[in-house]
Order: C-alpha cells, then structure tokens, then sequence
C-alpha cells in the first residue's frame, strides 16, 4: 500500500505502549497503532523492548527478516539505518526488532536516548513497544515518552497493574524528573471488551473502570476473533480484512493524532423483545 | 416453555460489582502508600513491638502476631502478644 508521506518536518512524538501485566494486548495494539498511524501518512517506526523475548517481529510479519537489532545498534555493532526493517506493506513503517539472546540489562539509558534522538528525526510518531512488568525494560520503555498508551482488560489483576503504571509514568520518567515539563499524556485503551458480558453484570463498564484509573479512553476494543488471526498471518489488525477490533484500532489511532472522533462501543445493542424472548433459550 | 423461562431465571450475581468495589478499596490504599517498600512496615513495626517487650518480659520471635484489615472506611491494625508469664503467673 502506498500512502502519501508527510512532507513537513517530523512530529518526533514518542508513544509508549504499556500495561504493567502480561497478556492484556501491548504487542498487538503496538502493531495495530503503529500500523495504523502508518496507513494514515505519518513516518513511524515501532520498537520492541521485550529483550530476549522478541515477539513484535511475529506479530508485524517480518521475523525472517530481521538482521540486526535495537541492542546492536545500542551497543554500536550495527548503524541504526541497517536494523530498521522497511514494511512491505506501508511504506511509512518501520520496525525496530528488539534482540532474542541478550536480556534487559543490555538497554542503557543513554543508549535509548541516542536511538530515540536519531529516529525523531526521522519519524513522525516513534511507537515503543513496552515489555509485561516493571522492571528495567518497561522503565526504559516509557521513560522517554511524550504520551503513554495504557493497555487494560477490564479485570480486576489488569486494572491495579495499569494503576501502578500510570503512578510510575507521573513519577519515574523524564518528563516526571525535569522541571517544569509537561506531564506525560496518559490515556487507556481497553481491550477484550465484551458488551455481553457487561450487560450480563459479570465485567467491569468502561465507565467503572475509568472511575477507577481517571485519565482519559483512547478506545474500546472488543474481544475479537480477527485479533487471533491477525497474529496467526503476521498482520496488524488494522491491515488485515475489516472487523470490530481493526475499527476500534483505528478509531483510537485518529484519537492519538488529535483528532475528536466519537466512541462507539463495539457490540453494544440491545437485544430487540423477541431475541429476548425466544434467544435465551438457545444460549 | 421459552416463552416465560426469562421470569424464572434466577438474577445472576453482579460480580462486576463485586470486582470494581474491591478495586476501589485496595488502590486507595496503594496510592497512599504510593507503591511497594511503604506497605512493609509491618514487618519493622512487629520488630519494635518485640524489642520493647523484650525490656521487660522475655518473650520468642512467635509470641507477637500483627494483623491488618483493610476497609472502605476504616482499618484496624490488630496486634496479639503471648506474654508466656502470665498464664503461670495466674494459674
């Protein structure tokens, strides 16, 4: 797909994808907001920092094509120009494979901020995929993030850990240690929604769980099989055929690039009286 | 049969209430405490409990069991001393 790249000079904005717990959806919303911003014109790269656990390559389909590595370029065995991978679909993409041998000790602070200085340059939006937990490699993933995307299940081990992340995002960051800097954007993107199961009582709202966290929603994704089959082939949702999720995704994605658009929460329709009468008994 | 079986059926359980309260209650204690290290003063508060005790009546590293109960409105910090003396004191 070719798409119309800006011509301005690069927005050089850094989005970390984050959440605290395992499971609830970073890399595939890594791969669907950097897919996404990609498709809409913007230069973006997305990088993964799960060291020793790569598995960003997987999910955007480039995993045979991956030479050198973001611990490479860090350590100065290779250039920064060799271990970005060109998307074969967009060509505003890029990605930044993390390594599969080392561990998380090999990311230095200072190594971050010299590849994040050169892709600014470069790049509109730079997308920096943050590994489960908090440790080093989670910390290094957001501390030099402009905005923050805080992927949530509406569950309650989920919620608490996406709590405790935005408390290290307002205090362990650049932004949160320099004077008089902006705070770091943080917003919620909750995934493997399910309207069914909210109505039934059994999950969390989207209102209960922003009551609880307080900062703004990106998006609702809901529970979706194409998600599965999005990874299966190596696509991000968004480039794949149309479905609940690819629109939630890219809804969210015009939301990032500040642009109002209205929440639709997928699923959400009221079963009409005779689906209410004679349904329940079939479920 | 299909007709009326939506009367019958038994509510079922809000466990997303449930879920929510439960949140509600545990992060406002975690942000007061605003993260990890803070909440294990229980342990150091146990020590000095021990060492103050041990002043006046010689008393083992079991003998003092200090629990916490978390609530919505209010917490209670209960502390059980087995002063080993005074049942044979008494008895």
């Amino acid at each position: 797909m070719t798409t119309e790249p800006k011509k301005n000079p690069p927005l050089g904005r850094v989005i970390v994808i984050t959440s605290g717990k395992g499971g609830v959806g970073k890399t595939t919303s890594a791969a669907a907001i950097s897919a996404g911003l990609a498709k809409q014109g913007f230069r973006t790269v997305v990088i993964d920092f799960d060291v020793g656990l790569r598995n960003l390559d997987m999910i955007m389909g480039c995993e045979r094509r991956v030479v050198f590595d973001f611990i490479n370029v860090i350590q100065g065995d290779a250039k920064l120009k060799q271990a970005l991978i060109k998307d074969k679909r967009l060509d505003t993409l890029s990605i930044l494979p993390t390594s599969q041998t080392r561990d998380k000790d090999a990311l230095t602070k200072e190594g971050v901020e010299t590849i994040l200085k050169e892709l600014k340059a470069e790049f509109d939006y730079i997308v920096c995929d943050s590994p489960a937990g908090i440790e080093r490699g989670a910390q290094m993933a957001m501390y030099f993030a402009d905005e923050a995307v805080v992927v949530t299940n509406p569950e309650v081990s989920s919620v608490r850990d996406s709590d405790r992340v935005l408390g290290l995002l307002s205090s362990q960051t650049k932004r949160a240690e320099t004077e008089g800097a902006e705070p770091i954007k943080a917003q919620v993107l909750l995934t493997r929604y399910d309207q069914e199961r909210v109505d039934k009582g059994e999950m969390m709202t989207v209102e209960d769980v922003l009551e609880i966290l307080a900062v703004p929603l990106l998006g609702v994704v809901p529970e979706s099989k194409a998600v599965l089959k999005a990874s299966n082939v190596g696509t991000p949702v968004v480039l794949d055929e149309p479905s609940a999720a690819s629109r939630a995704y890219e809804d969210a994605v015009t939301r990032l690039t500040g642009t109002v658009v209205e929440m639709r929460i997928p699923g959400e329709r009221r079963p009409g009286l005779f689906q209410r009468l004679f349904g329940r008994a079939a479920s | 049969m299909s007709l009326f079986s939506f009367v019958r059926k038994p509510r079922p359980a809000k466990t997303a209430q449930t879920a929510k309260d439960r949140l509600q209650i545990l992060l406002a204690h975690e942000r007061s405490t605003s993260g990890s290290a803070e909440a294990d003063y229980l342990p150091m508060l146990q020590r000095d409990i021990i060492a103050a005790i041990r002043k006046h009546v010689p008393i083992g590293e079991q003998d003092v069991e200090v629990r916490m109960e978390r609530g919505d409105q209010m917490s209670s910090l209960e502390i059980n001393i087995d002063l080993p003396g005074a049942a044979s004191k008494a008895g």
